[in-house]
């Protein structure tokens, strides 16, 4: 059986876990900046540490990348963007938690040579970036960043940007561009942000749950970091519970748990009912059914099965939703925030809304399925960044899986079912 | 329309502050729209116009950023931005019900404000709570675990000038320009009200603990 592991949530439960004596004294940023910055890559390297913003890129190789001594300034972004449906880690993490990330900062940057580390933060969550502009002042008085780290030669500045309302700026070029004052709309790759990112200079950009972790490499080394999870997919991550369970919450598991371990500690489903579908990682990833509920949660167990780890966002459904209606409102959520730079997302996003409406309303045809099958043909691989990939996930699995529920629609020319079941207050 | 020079000293001497936190001055853009819905309530003419001539830029320039963004307002909001989550988790668990009824009990739609100015409503996406669904957020603060009734109730609170706390947030709310201005980088000294972590936040740690679990050492 797996076991609950909490690191970064651990002090959660402290009323002042946010400020510098409910967090600590920051040994990992004093040891880090003793050691050599190539060590301190080769250490993340080695833990296996991989993005926990949703691809999964390693963490330490995606370090290395950066070049050394070329003589242009490097920077360290934090995308603490987290917009993805569903996904609902980095909010609280940053507000319970800041110390955590701010010490990961101190030693990514000290890493890759960066003297300067932005965090940028959704705007839509006023308290928590209230609470990382404080934890960043208190670190500052202490001298723990700003010039000469710890007493070291090291300077680092971090600055704290709220973004403005945009899903699309948790995509890391677009959040680049957003940082540099422009609409945020994603950049062609290559360039890699690692050759040029901010300012077209050297840049890394890590999920907030990322850099948070590194602090307990460093303190505890890449082989305990190393001795937890699966074996391509190492360490611990939160799991984020959300829906239909007795206890939903955050669960920091090493990877590899499964659904049903963790529904045995949620409580199970709401009582009287059962799991009909769930997202693994965030609506981009196509959804799982009961079939799945043993499927390691892992990069490689959720890849074999056809979805994607991605932010560990599970989104759990009980027989009272409507799967229709569900994807309805996520293709609806795809095509507001299209950023409207490539065709295919931006009018396939809007052709995928229109039929997937009709097919709602229970005034579609079988063909209607074959319809939105094609449009998400012509929008996956084809689109300019992932966010039009993501916005076919909802639509393949659901046919997939339920075709004869989007049947049924047309059948009896409406929806099947009763949308007050399905909420917190009528289930009874 | 343009600032008076009283107005527009303060707002100078707040935009340099801003400005200098970046090494280059355009990046401060997005934080400088914030700080002028913290002073007229919506992006207005004369705030872009100011941004633009603060950071060097064409209004156009300025306008074309501005109305990419969801949380930069064209008209004014009301002093309490009301959004009901209508993401797929939480209008499933009841948003699309909270937002049907708050928008009939207000007469008001999406992006649209009451005529006393004080109430807003927007539907908003996935705002990062799913755990607390169905969840509302007012001048972008925590009001999670919301029923129809806790909603109406929330709104005629706000419009009646009662006080009222946020689930996860300080001990007061603020008002939209407020918020704005922490939004534009300029902290105010809310940070340490409220708690660490409330509710589903802590479900996990609550169990490992109750069970004895813990990280390898
Ligand atoms: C549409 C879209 C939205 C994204 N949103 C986020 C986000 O909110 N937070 C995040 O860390 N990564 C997000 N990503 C992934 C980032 O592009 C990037 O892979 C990640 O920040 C890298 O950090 P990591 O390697 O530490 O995971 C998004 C990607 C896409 C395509
Ligand atoms: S895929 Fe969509 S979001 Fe991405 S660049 Fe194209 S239009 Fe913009
Ligand atoms: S779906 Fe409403 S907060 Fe995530």
């Amino acid at each position: 059986m797996t076991t609950l592991t909490p690191v970064l949530t651990k002090n959660w439960d402290l009323p002042n876990s946010f400020t510098l004596e409910g967090y600590g004294d920051y040994s990992a940023a004093r040891s880090a900046l003793a050691m050599d910055p190539d060590a301190i890559i080769q250490a993340v390297k080695d833990s296996g540490l991989r993005g926990r913003g949703g691809a999964g890129f390693p963490t330490g190789m995606k370090w290395g990348f950066i070049p050394q001594g070329d003589g242009k300034p490097h920077y360290l972004v934090v995308n603490a963007d987290e917009s993805e449906p569903g996904t609902c880690k980095d909010i609280p993490l940053m507000m319970a938690n800041p110390h955590s990330l701010i010490e990961g900062v101190i030693i990514t940057a000290f890493a890759i040579r960066a003297n300067y580390a932005f965090i940028y933060i959704r705007g839509e969550v006023v308290h928590v970036i209230r609470r990382v502009q404080a934890a960043v002042r208190e670190a500052y008085e202490k001298g723990y960043i700003g010039r000469g780290v710890f007493g070291s030669g090291y300077d680092l500045e971090i600055v704290v940007h709220s973004g403005a309302g945009a899903y699309i700026c948790g995509e890391e070029t677009a959040l680049l561009d957003s940082l540099e004052g422009f609409r945020g709309q994603p950049r062609l790759k290559p360039p890699f942000p690692a050759v040029a990112g901010l300012y077209a200079a050297p840049t890394v950009v890590n999920n907030v749950e990322s850099i948070a972790s590194v602090p307990s490499i460093v303190a505890n080394g890449a082989e305990w970091f190393a001795g937890m999870g699966t074996e391509k997919s190492k360490g611990f991550g939160i799991f984020s519970l959300s829906g239909h369970v007795t206890r939903p919450g955050q669960y920091e598991a090493p990877l590899g748990i499964t659904l049903r371990e963790l529904l045995d500690m949620a409580g199970g489903i709401r009582e009287g009912h059962r799991l009909k579908f769930w997202t693994p990682g965030g609506s981009s990833t196509p959804i799982f059914t009961d079939e799945h509920l043993d499927v390691p949660l892992d990069f490689e167990s959720v890849g074999a099965k056809g979805s994607m780890l991605g932010t560990r966002a599970l989104q759990i459904f009980d027989e009272t939703t409507c799967v229709v209606r569900a994807t309805l409102r996520w293709t609806e959520f795809y095509a507001h925030e299209s950023c409207g730079k490539c065709t295919p997302c931006r009018e396939g996003t809007f052709w995928l809304k229109q039929v997937l409406k009709r097919l709602e309303k229970g005034q579609g045809t079988e063909d209607d399925l074959t319809t939105i099958t094609d449009i998400a043909d012509n929008i996956l691989g084809r689109s300019f960044c992932a966010l039009g990939d993501g916005a076919t996930s909802p639509i393949y699995s659901s046919v997939q899986h339920f075709r004869d529920e989007y049947l049924k629609h047309f059948e009896i020319g409406g929806c099947p079912f009763d949308p007050a079941l399905a909420t917190v207050w009528g289930a009874k | 329309m343009t600032y008076s020079p009283e107005v527009r000293e303060r707002l100078e001497l707040d935009a340099k502050e801003i400005i200098g936190k970046y090494p280059k001055a355009r990046s401060a853009l997005l934080p400088l729209l914030h700080l002028v819905q913290s002073e007229d309530g919506y992006v207005s003419d004369a705030g872009q116009e100011f941004c633009a001539e603060m950071l060097g830029l064409s209004k156009a320039e300025v306008v074309g950023v501005s109305t990419f963004y969801t949380m930069y307002k064209r008209k004014p909001a009301g002093d309490y931005h009301v959004g009901v989550c209508i993401n797929t988790l939480c209008a499933v668990m009841g948003g699309d019900q909270i937002w049907e009824e708050l928008s009939e009990h207000t007469g008001i739609g999406h992006e649209e404000a009451t005529s006393d100015g004080k109430v807003s409503l927007e539907r908003i996406e996935c705002n990062a709570a799913c755990d607390f669904a169905p969840v509302m957020m007012v001048n972008w603060e925590f009001f999670d675990n919301q029923t129809p009734e806790s909603a109406k109730q929330l709104v005629d609170d706000l419009r009646a000038g009662k006080p009222v706390v946020p689930t996860r947030g300080p001990g007061r709310l603020c008002t939209f320009k407020e918020t704005s201005r922490v939004l534009s980088g300029l902290p105010d000294e809310l940070a340490g009200e409220g708690p660490s972590a409330a509710g589903p936040s802590l479900e996990g740690l609550r169990i490992a603990k109750a069970n004895g679990w813990e990280a390898p050492k």
